[in-house]
Order: C-alpha cells, then structure tokens, then sequence
C-alpha cells in the first residue's frame, strides 16, 4: 500500500501527464506546422465532454469512450479547421480563438449535462481492468504519454513531418513545389487535435468531473504557455513545459515561502501574478524555452 | 407589443453595437498598422472601467469622473506601448500572443491588488429612469445616453480618419506601412498615439457600460473576443470595416438572444426548443463570423490592396 501523501503525487503525476500530452499535440501544431492555434482547449474540452458523457449514460468501458472521444474532437478539428486555414495571420490567430469560444458557450448552454454548472461522474471509464485506483490510471496515462511523444517523434521524421516543415519555412514555396498545402495543415491540425481530444477524455476521468471551464480561451492560452516554456518544436518541449508549469503551480499554492509571506501575507492568492511576470519574461529573453537552453544553438541569431 | 419589443431590442443591440465599434476601433488599427496582435486590449477597458469608477467616487460627478478616466487610460496605454509593446513589433504573433496573455495576467492582478476584485460605478441618478421615445415605446434614458455617444464619437472618429491630414497618415500606416516610412511618415509617433486613442476609446467604452454591467476582474476578457471578430468580420486595419462588424455583431447577438428562444418554440417541441433556442443563440455571431470568412477570409472590408 502506499501512504496518502505518495498517492496524492502518483495522481499529480498524472494530471501532469495528461496535460504533457494535450500540450504535445498542440506542439505538432504550433511548432512542427507553424500554425498559432488560439483554441486548442476547444478540442481537449470536446473529448472530456464525450467521454464524460458515454460514462454518464452509462458506457463505462474505455475502449469505446476514448476512441469516441478522439474521433469527435477529430471530426471537431476537421470541420474548424477547415474554416480556419483559409485564412492566416492574425485571422487564424483570432477565428481559432473564436470557434473555441463558440464551443464554451455550447457546452455552457447543455442543461441536460450540468450546463455552466460542470458533470461529476459517477466512476472512471474502465479498460479490462478497474481504472479507479491512481496507480493503475498512472500506468494508463504514462503509457498513452509514451505513444503521444512517439507518434510525434515517428511524424517528424517521416515524409509527412518534412512536407509540414517545408510549409512552415515557407509555405509558398512549398505550394510552388507542388504539396497540396492546404491539405497538409488540415491533416495536421486534425491529428493535434484527435490527440488532444484523448487529452480531454483522459482529464475528465481523473478529475471524473468536467466543466465547461476546460473549454475556457485562458486554458488554450495556458496550453500555449506550456508549448513555448518547454520548447516551441522540440519533441520534448509540451511535456517539459506541462511538468514545469503545473510543478510551479503546485509549489506556489503548496508550499508557502516564509519570508515572501511576511512581506505579503495575501501572496499566494496573486500566483498569476508571478506566473505572468515569468511568462514574459520566457517571451523576451528564451524565446526558446526550456528545451532550448539545453540545445545548441541550430541557427545564428538574426 | 411585439413590435415594441423588437423596437426596443433593436435599440439595444445598436447600443451594444456601438460600445463594441469603440473597442473595435482601436484595435483594428494596433492590427493593422502594425501587424500587432494585442491581447491586452480589453485590459485596457477594465482598467477605463476602474478608474472611472474611483474618479465618479472622488469628484461626486459622473461626467467629470468619466472625462479623467478617458486621459488617465489613454496615458496608460501609451506607457505600455513605449515600455513593452514597442518591443513587440519585430518579433512573430506567437510571441506578442504570450506576451500580452502575460500582460492581461499582470494588469488583472495588479487590479485586484489596488481596487479588489471589483468596483461599483452606479448610473447617474437623473438618467436612471425611462422616456417615451414614441407613445408607448419607454426606453432606459442612460442607454440612450449610451447610442448617443457612440454615435457621436463614431462619426467624430470617421471623418477623423477619412477627412484630416493625421487621419491620412493613420490609413497610410495601415494599408502599407513601409511605403509610408519610406515617404517620411513618423510611424513611432503616430503609433503611440494612435495607441493612446485606441485607450481612451476603451475607457469610454469600459465606463459607459460599467453602470449595465459589473466593474470586475476579467471584464475584459469576453468582451476582447466580441471585439476580435467584430474586426475579423471587418476587415483588419479598417475603421469602417470594424463599424460595420460592430454593429452587425452587437445586432445579431442581441436580437439572436431575445428572438431565437422564441422563434424555435414556434416550430419545435417546448422541450427541444428551450434547449436548443438558447444555444444557438450565443454561438449566433460566431456562426455570422464563419460565414463571413468562409466567402471573404479578408474580412468585409481588406485595408491592405
């Protein structure tokens, strides 16, 4: 058996995880396809509700909830993305943005699951064995990290992963040599974006609670700050980036700093105060994020 | 009756219409000037909206509250714009993304240090009744108020930019901002300024609106996205566009909230219709804005040609 205390991080760890793998899915989009997705929490949020939703009903197994859920949030990326990638620029920024918040508000407005109000679920979804104990769901969680960051590493390298670099260096150029462009964005943001529903199906089991606040424009920001803390298009970059961030968090609102309360008593109810600060910092100083600093230099600086 | 009610939500969608162009003004141009995207705008409101309500406090006066709070923002803008954004325009969206996400993180907190977590701005005691617009058509006094401004401000804005000499400067700047470096133009200048604008338009927005809606943290926020596909459905860099924008999002969303409900319960079961008339209802402006960019992805007005 293990002590509460070792069971509250074996579950940490695997919030962390999960939030590694949402964060990983949105890196093949902003990093490897150079496409700046502001609603990314769209896709998490629709397979949180989708799975969550089968449990409610009454389908407890995992086998079909997940894959449901990263087949909506697929069919979810298709049908947005499709409609967003006909812009660029500043537009793509904003109309991605939008449609997430569309997505809040719809999920917002479902009576019949909680509404603003959030779903508890009775129990978590269950493979072929129980799932509701934090070890067993650890496993579950690290295993599906592991194929996430495989399947990113094995998109890199392949001919897909090439064509979708090509196009972020320079997409007329790309288009001129004869890749169908839009294409090739549409796949990529529809496999980010099944990847981050399994994300979501994956949060909604470990909380077994869901809201429609997963959904929220400043969780596809924090997913963003995850991506660039930990490395804009390195392998590693969303789960270094998710670990460090969530650590952070952990460690502000836990574990008070004595000499820092003395001076403000009230510190901890301002974290995103420092969360901020240290994000722009990041921003201004290590573009690069954390991955980065621990990686040679590939091109002078400008 | 129900011609009256459509009178009356009409009327509010056009005063909702009007307070979103104000934000929308400002921000279309940050946009297409400088090919800035900034988050931080709406930050700008809550704080207009803030300090308004503690100018209101200390000069006992509605009017002379709102008219401190308009400079006071529009200095804090450019302050912002001199010390950090101006860093911003050489580096790619992604960057300017974060780094005003971090800035709306920041200035929320730093609110909630000096004011709390929110403030009260109560309407002005004489415009806080109704007047018959027509026999039979009562309609809030202060929301009048409210279109009036706008309008007026509007139209101000429109022929500054269309008709004057700094105007000329500001749609060159947007539409190509080399040529008009090249042709001497004090892009710098104009921008802070422009930026100034922009905050104080924000504020008047923030303040005006603060005594119908509440003085909080986070006021920004959803407002900032109305905003963002206000100008998306303009056209970025376009004044007209974003008027345009405004009023069709601020119509829409207001007469799709108060008509939808209804019109579904016309054709459907009660039980369908109250479910789905409401949520149809909020996704309304973002459906219009698909729409528009399906058939025009530069918006309905492109200032670039």
């Amino acid at each position: 058996m293990l002590w509460a205390d070792q069971l509250f991080y074996v579950s940490f760890a695997s919030r962390v995880m999960i939030y590694a793998i949402a964060a990983t899915s949105l890196n093949l989009v902003l990093g490897y396809g150079g496409m700046i997705s502001f609603g990314h929490a769209a896709f998490v949020g629709t397979g949180a509700y989708v799975g969550s939703i089968l449990v409610a009903e009454g389908v407890t197994s995992a086998f079909i909830g997940w894959p449901a859920a990263i087949a909506v949030s697929a069919l979810a990326a298709w049908i947005i993305g499709a409609i967003s990638l006909r812009t660029r620029g500043v537009y793509f920024i904003m109309i991605t943005l939008a449609f997430a918040q569309m997505m809040f508000y719809l999920v917002n407005s479902m009576k019949a699951y909680g509404g603003d109000e959030g779903l508890t679920l009775p129990q978590r979804p269950s493979l072929v064995f129980d799932l509701g104990g934090e070890v067993a769901f650890y496993y579950v969680v690290l295993s599906l990290l592991a194929l996430t960051v495989f399947l990113l590493y094995r998109l890199g390298k392949s001919r897909f992963g090439r064509v979708i670099d090509a196009i972020r260096q320079n997409e007329a150029r790309a288009e001129a040599v004869g890749f169908p462009v839009y294409r090739y964005k549409l796949a990529c943001f529809v496999i980010a974006g099944a990847v981050a529903g399994l994300a979501g199906a994956l949060l909604a089991a470990h909380g077994k609670y869901v809201n429609p606040n997963v959904l929220h424009w400043v969780q596809s920001g924090t997913l963003m700050i995850m991506v660039i803390l930990g490395g804009v298009g390195h392998l590693w970059g969303g789960v270094l980036g998710a670990a460090v961030l969530l650590g952070l968090e952990h460690l502000i609102s836990d574990y008070p700093i004595g000499w820092l309360a003395q001076l403000a008593p009230n510190y901890q109810q301002h974290a995103n105060l420092g969360v901020g600060l240290v994000m722009l910092a990041i921003v201004l100083f290590a573009p690069q994020g954390i991955a980065g600093l621990f990686e040679r230099r590939k091109h002078a600086s400008p | 009756m129900s011609l009256i009610l459509i009178a009356e939500q009409s009327l509010n969608g056009l005063q909702f219409g009007l307070m979103l162009f104000l934000l929308a003004a400002g921000l279309t141009l940050v946009f297409g000037i400088m090919d800035m995207i900034n988050l931080a705008h709406g930050s700008l409101y809550m704080l207009g909206a803030f300090l308004a309500s503690t100018f209101v406090e200390l000069t006992g006066s509605f009017t002379a509250g709102l008219l401190l709070a308009l400079p006071a923002t529009a200095l804090l803008g450019m302050l912002l714009e001199m010390s950090l954004l101006r860093t911003l325009y050489a580096r790619d969206h992604l960057a300017q993304v974060l780094a005003t996400f971090a800035l709306i993180l920041i200035i929320n907190e730093l609110t909630r240090l000096v004011w709390g977590s929110d403030a009260a701005l109560p309407m002005p005691g004489a415009l806080s009744g109704p007047v018959d617009l027509l026999p039979g058509l009562p309609y809030p006094a202060y929301r009048l108020l409210i279109i009036a401004v706008g309008l007026v401000v509007a139209v101000l804005l429109f022929v500054l930019v269309t008709k004057t000499k700094v105007g000329m400067l500001v749609r060159a700047g947007a539409s190509n901002r080399e040529m008009a470096l090249a042709m001497g133009v004090n892009i710098k200048l104009l921008f802070t300024l422009v930026f100034g604008a922009g905050a104080a338009l924000c504020a008047l927005a923030g303040a005006l609106l603060a005594p119908l809606l509440a003085v909080q943290v986070g006021m920004g926020e959803n407002i900032l996205i109305l905003a963002f596909v206000v100008i998306v459905i303009g056209g970025i860099g376009s004044v007209r566009g974003a008027l345009v924008g405004a009023l069709l999002v601020g119509v829409v969303d207001t007469i799709g909230r108060a008509f939808l409900p209804i019109l579904f319960g016309a054709f459907f079961q009660p039980r369908v219709a109250s479910a789905a008339g409401p949520a149809i209802a909020s996704v309304a402006i973002y459906l219009l804005m698909a729409v528009v960019l399906y058939f025009r992805p530069q918006g309905l007005f492109p200032a670039r040609g």
